[in-house]
């Protein structure tokens, strides 16, 4: 694109919150595009699995809950066969836990860059996200395996399913903005993820479905928001009657909030990273 | 100014009146950092404690609480860098030039004060930022110019010519991790080097490679230079900023203490160096091999005049006297000292030892002995070199060494500044030199250049 006018520049302290500067990062797509595509290529260079562990993870947890949740503990799957509710449960689990884990650490791991050049920090953790999305496209083929072995055909509602794994991309980057700002400052953060994402998985109905709760608790529920992504994903696939409208609306506002403020609190920490970290 | 004309076409703008003027306006800068541990990150826990302690404190009395030990590693500095201008940043080491340039590079905030800035800013305060050892050169050329703000297409249109001044072809779809440090270094300065910013800042990147890469490093900054870019460019070496820069600044204790032009501002810096003109560098530290029979204790650098007066510093063509002290431990017979001059790449350049002179040293336990050496008419060019010690019987045994036993800086000569029209690269040696210039050029030559260098060294001896 054509320069006309230099771009101008001030740089000055800036105190409290600051704007999200979206348009910088826009600008940066293509640093956006290269960060993300290099953390695909590193992240499983020299394994011997290479990027079949983005199937084998969900798969074998599959095989694992399938055990002991769906025959020793006989829990129920909304009478969907117990693989196939794990699984579908599972691939945009692994989705965000992965993404959360690797967003939080993401800016710590950059320190080099980070004290060395100046680009639109969003990019870094929005990087690693971003790059998770390829494990999901590599793990939601099986799921369709798994649909037709156990004879289940989608309805029309996967139309939907884009939406529900926006919603996933949301609540991943919310989280990890909000952890890897803090991670910058306070190292704890590494210790908590691990612990974290443990926590959360059995806040979320992965195991057990949600319909195991009274109705009215559901709607409460939901504010975590990865209850509306696994809710939407069954329903959009596998076409549970759980109706979960109010649930998945509940957990958008939710993901949203958690995004938006994971944004500003980034944007408000980012000021001391290159000092700090 | 026919920087305008030399304006590479890539940048087709026209510049408007206003913008041959400054493009970048520094005023009142300051930045503040906290001294000690407290400054490394926290944990939560400290951090919950100290936000609980402070609130109770503040409500109780208010205002007990120790303030955290501060300083400004940057003081109320302003300045104006006009378009086209290559500005050199000087100043020792903790002066603040590292935080001046990250701050004109978007990294840290300042504390206070303001930056100004027109056009598009591109930073090279490292070489290799963002290359990853597991991707392949070709990746990392995208990859890092990418980081350094490139655009893709302008990376792809310059693809072949990094990878060409790198000299890496054969390798550029090879693992950067599988690539020796000199070849990593060169294609990693190479994408740095195509960076066209309208505003460059640079900190000391041009120390990479071998020698000859460098020599392409510095001519690659001087076309850059040249091409009308404003460049900041931070140095410890005094002839680089000299040949390349416009205007110099130095800075002292995060002050901006000279703003003048690049020959005034570094014979003022190397002013400030002389601090300590004849240091002691104290051996116990160091890494001594051999049997240890006796051991150098210690080292130091007296430049003196022909006459034997001691000088400030050291410049090609003064003398040099080096002192050690051994100190003995079991007895020493007839053995040789030595010592050997080596450039940073650790290339040895000059040795000198008492076996050459016919003379041994012989010791016995508890003595102590000086073995100086006087290195006359020192013709090495300004920059820093290694001093290596030795003792021992050649081939026999080694008594005592330190391979890398100080550094040795060797300044411009100030009296010569002025003169000094350095060419591209580095060289390592002078020596004294005349010119003679015949036929129609010689009117002009005579009338335009008063002192040709020769006799200006020959002049600074008798003085």
């Amino acid at each position: 694109m054509p320069e006309t006018a230099l771009p101008v520049f001030r740089i000055e302290a800036t105190k409290g919150w600051r704007s999200l500067k979206l348009g910088e990062v826009w600008q940066a797509r293509e640093l956006l595009y290269f960060l993300t595509l290099s953390n695909i290529k590193v992240k499983y260079k020299q394994t011997l699995l290479g990027a079949s562990w983005a199937i084998i993870q969900p798969f074998f947890t599959m095989v694992i809950f399938s055990l002991f949740f769906g025959r020793l503990a006989n829990i129920p799957s909304d009478g969907i066969p117990y693989p196939l509710f794990a699984y579908t449960a599972l691939v945009p689990w692994t989705f965000f836990a992965t993404g959360l884990t690797l967003a939080s650490n993401s800016l710590v791991g950059s320190a080099n860059l980070i004290t060395k050049v100046y680009f639109p920090r969003l990019t870094i953790p929005l990087a690693t996200v971003l790059a998770g999305l390829v494990d999901f496209a590599l793990a939601f083929p099986v799921l369709f395996g798994l649909m037709w072995w156990h004879g289940v055909t989608p309805t029309a509602q996967v139309v939907w399913l884009p939406v529900f794994i926006a919603l996933a991309f949301a609540t991943s980057l919310g989280v990890g903005l909000w952890l890897s700002a803090l991670n910058v400052e306070f190292r704890d953060v590494r210790h908590v993820v691990p612990f974290l994402t443990q926590l959360w998985m059995f806040a979320t109905p992965i195991a057990y479905p949600s319909s195991l709760l009274p109705e009215r608790w559901r709607t409460l529920y939901a504010l975590n928001p990865m209850v509306g992504v696994v809710e939407g994903f069954r329903w959009a696939l596998l076409g549970t009657a759980t109706r979960p409208g109010p649930m998945i609306l509940v957990s958008g506002i939710a993901a949203l909030a958690l995004l938006i403020g994971g944004a500003f609190f980034f944007r408000r920490m980012e000021r001391t990273f290159a000092d700090v970290v | 100014m026919s920087s305008d004309v030399a304006f590479p076409a890539s940048h087709s703008r026209t510049p408007t009146p206003h913008e041959a003027s400054r493009v970048i306006r520094v005023s009142q800068l300051g930045k503040q950092y906290q001294l000690g541990a407290r400054a490394r990150y926290r944990t939560l826990r400290e951090a919950l404690v100290e936000s609980v302690v402070g609130a109770a404190r503040s409500i109780g009395r208010g205002g007990t609480r120790r303030a955290p030990e501060r300083f400004w590693a940057l003081d109320d500095v302003s300045f104006d860098v006009a378009q086209g201008d290559v500005v050199g940043i000087i100043g020792r080491n903790g002066s603040g030039k590292s935080t001046l340039l990250k701050i004109l590079s978007r990294i840290v905030e300042p504390t206070r004060g303001t930056v100004d800035l027109e056009g598009r800013v591109g930073s090279l305060l490292e070489v290799g930022t963002g290359f990853h050892p597991d991707l392949t050169g070709r990746e990392n050329v995208f990859l890092s110019g990418a980081i350094l703000g490139m655009r893709r297409t302008e990376i792809e249109k310059k693809f072949e010519e990094i990878v060409e001044f790198a000299e890496v072809d054969r390798f550029i779809d090879t693992q950067v991790k599988h690539y020796s440090s000199g070849m990593y270094m060169r294609l990693a300065f190479s994408v740095a080097a195509h960076l066209e910013p309208d505003i460059l800042v640079v900190d000391e990147v041009l120390a990479v490679g071998d020698a000859a890469f460098q020599k392409k490093c510095l001519g690659k900054m001087g076309t850059v230079a040249r091409h009308g870019r404003t460049v900041l460019f931070v140095s410890h070496n005094m002839g680089a900023v000299v040949s390349l820069c416009s205007r110099a600044l130095l800075l002292d204790g995060g002050r901006l203490v000279l703003e003048s032009d690049p020959i005034t501002v570094a014979a003022r810096y190397q002013a400030t160096l002389t601090a300590a003109p004849t240091a002691t560098s104290d051996l116990s530290g160091a890494e001594h091999f051999g049997s240890g029979k006796a051991r150098f204790v210690s080292l130091r650098f007296v430049p003196e005049r022909r006459d034997g007066t001691t000088r400030e510093m050291m410049c090609p063509g003064s003398r040099l006297r080096v002192e050690t002290r051994i100190v003995c431990s079991a007895s020493v017979d007839s053995a040789n000292v030595g010592i050997t001059i080596y450039d940073a790449s650790g290339y040895r350049l000059v040795d000198a030892n008492t076996a050459m002179q016919g003379r041994f040293v012989s010791m016995n336990p508890g003595d102590e002995a000086h073995v100086d050496f006087s290195l006359d008419d020192l013709r090495l060019k300004p920059g820093t070199y290694l001093v290596g010690l030795w003792m021992g019987r050649g081939n026999v045994e080694d008594i005592d060494g330190i391979l890398y036993a100080a550094t040795l800086e060797v300044e411009p000569d100030p009296q010569q500044l002025q003169h000094s029209e350095q060419f591209p690269g580095s060289y390592l040696c002078a020596f004294k030199h005349s010119v003679v210039i015949s036929g129609p050029a010689a009117n002009v030559a005579r009338s335009g250049v008063r002192d040709e260098p020769g006799q200006r060294s020959a002049a600074g001896a008798s003085r």
